[in-house]
């Protein structure tokens, strides 16, 4: 309770000060618009469907090339863990990838996929697989090796092994990867969005540009702030409590 | 009642008459309440349970050179025997049950269980883990059922074995809690569950009960002792507490420090239930004891010279 009425209080007064700044018209409105003209603009994008449309193509869009990525990138972790040499290798070049911004893959997208929802997913899997991938490596490497060896003297091999122990003995351990994942997918996926025109929030947010309609680009952006946090808070924030009730770690508060 | 007594052989040959009498009134005295699937003992007289033949182990250290953990380990175990093997830490007797639950594989050697060779692990023979592990993930229900879960078995057949080795070590109310939630004790307990629910002829202890205070290891000892009565299983047991080793094994087999060998095998031919504090235990104990000493003189005299331990590789002393 004494929590959200700290949130109520502090974004009260951001809308106050944002609202002061505005009618002190330091700028021209057309460049900085007040709060209430956001929300008009938030009002009838969504009156007009054209936010909801935007939000489900690129969620649509962001789930598909996310999900992908967290299977590929289980599978390249465990297996750039598997051994030393790949590990030296491997695991250096996905390091040094690591600093590629992921948009940087999006003129070779094009020429491989040309203009299509293929070139944008390709960037979302881009963005979030390297993050996913070091993640499960790592978890690999801090999950404590009695599990695995648990499970084999136990009976379990193979896929079984994998998906009864090893997975779940390392998800405390990914869980903060398969967010970073996460977050980097829906910002790839904004980029690429901004830079086709193809529904979906990102070009929703350009259109605001082309027109040179202010409140509508803030209102985008606080659309694509909002629904990366909400994810965020719900599904991952549920998972981490979910994951240290059942292993018994203190929570974090 | 009879077909009972003969699934428990005289673990040692001639003396030990005198306390095959106390172990069958144990069987017997349970055998109304048991529906335990008993491991099939009758191969043959001759094959043991468990056989290591010259078993050697080296690997590579840290700094390069090859180190012999286990230097032609010989022994033999008989169905339903409990051999309990003590040393000092680093005498690689962790390891040894590594190889033998087929966790690792040694340098030469074999190991045969009813005379056929290991080739990695197999639910015929179970290791409980020093450190357990547990899966923190699973409820003890759950745990308990892993195993029998790997093999394909049922989820009413799971359900219905599981609790009953859960009420076998009294942890019947815990189904449903998590392993966190539990004392160091019940811990241990699960984990006995769990390895017998497989239904293994042989279970493998790792130093089980050397993180829990006195109480609840003596305790626990009454249990294991009238589980294995109950339950008829093949039991190697390592411990560097000569007299835990003296108070449940039916033979106890001394490891030197590195490279491990057998020094000495002692038939221990006390009456059970046997008492820690036993006169016959503390001179049972101190025969073994002096032996162990030199060893563990030699391993301290090595752990000073060198300031480290030497990083032992497979299986050993992984305690992080």
């Amino acid at each position: 309770m004494k929590r959200a009425a700290r949130l109520v209080i502090f974004y009260a007064g951001l809308i106050a000060l944002w609202t002061l700044l505005a009618q002190l018209k330091i700028w021209p409105p057309y460049l900085f618009p007040t709060p209430w003209s956001v929300g008009e603009a938030l009002y009838t994008g969504f009156k007009d469907h054209s936010y909801w449309i935007a939000i489900a193509v690129s969620l649509r869009r962001v789930l598909v090339g996310y999900a992908v990525s967290v299977v590929l990138g289980m599978i390249l972790g465990l297996g750039v863990g598997s051994s030393k040499f790949v590990e030296e290798t491997m695991g250096g070049l996905l390091v040094s990838l690591q600093s590629l911004p992921s948009i940087c893959w999006w003129p070779l997208a094009l020429l491989w996929f040309g203009l299509s929802q293929n070139a944008i997913l390709f960037v979302v899997i881009m963005g979030s697989l390297l993050s996913v991938t070091l993640a499960m490596e790592d978890g690999r490497k801090q999950m404590p090796k009695i599990y695995g060896m648990a499970g084999r003297n136990l009976g379990a091999s193979g896929f079984q092994l994998f998906w009864h122990v090893l997975l779940p003995a390392s998800l405390p351990f990914i869980v903060s990867g398969l967010k970073q994942g996460w977050a980097f997918a829906w910002r790839s996926l904004i980029t690429a969005e901004m830079l086709y025109l193809s529904l979906g929030l990102g070009q929703v947010l350009m259109m605001g540009r082309d027109l040179n309609d202010m409140s509508a680009v803030i209102a985008v952006m606080i659309l694509i702030i909002a629904i990366g946090y909400v994810v965020d808070g719900l599904v991952f924030k549920s998972m981490e409590r979910h994951l240290q009730h059942r292993w018994g770690l203190t929570p974090s508060t | 009642m009879s077909a009972n007594a003969q699934n428990f052989p005289a673990p040692v040959p001639v003396p030990v008459e005198s306390h095959m009498p106390a172990r069958i009134a144990g069987a017997r005295e349970k055998s109304g309440l048991i529906s335990v699937p008993r491991p099939f003992h009758g191969v043959s007289h001759e094959t043991p349970k468990v056989r290591l033949t010259d078993i050697c182990l080296s690997y590579r250290t840290h700094s390069g050179e090859r180190l012999l953990a286990l230097d032609h380990i010989n022994l033999q175990v008989k169905a339903g025997e409990f051999l309990c093997i003590v040393g000092p830490s680093g005498c690689g007797k962790s390891t040894l049950l590594h190889l033998i639950a087929g966790l690792h594989q040694q340098t030469s050697g074999e190991v045969l269980i009813d005379g056929k060779k290991v080739q990695g692990p197999g639910t015929d023979r179970i290791l409980i883990f020093q450190e357990l592990g547990l899966f923190p993930w699973l409820t003890v229900g759950q745990n308990v059922e892993f195993g029998m879960k790997m093999k394909g078995i049922g989820k009413v057949e799971r359900e219905e074995k599981a609790r009953y080795y859960l009420r076998l070590v009294h942890l019947s109310q815990f189904k449903d809690s998590y392993t966190h939630q539990l004392s160091g004790g019940m811990r241990q307990r699960v984990a006995l569950a769990r390895a017998l629910a497989t239904e293994p002829d042989v279970l493998l202890m790792d130093e089980p009960f050397a993180a829990l205070d006195a109480q609840t290891r003596d305790l626990l000892h009454d249990e294991l002792e009238r589980i294995w009565f109950e339950t008829g299983r093949t039991i190697i047991f390592v411990t560097h507490n000569v007299r835990e080793a003296i108070r449940l094994g039916d033979r106890v087999a001394l490891l030197t420090f590195r490279p491990g060998r057998v020094k000495r095998e002692f038939p221990i031919d006390l009456p059970r239930p046997r008492v820690l504090e036993d006169v016959h235990v503390a001179h049972a104990a101190r025969e073994i004891l002096d032996e162990l000493r030199e060893e563990i003189n030699r391993s301290l005299e090595v752990e000073y010279n060198l300031g480290v331990k030497p990083h032992v590789e497979p299986g050993a002393d992984q305690q992080s």
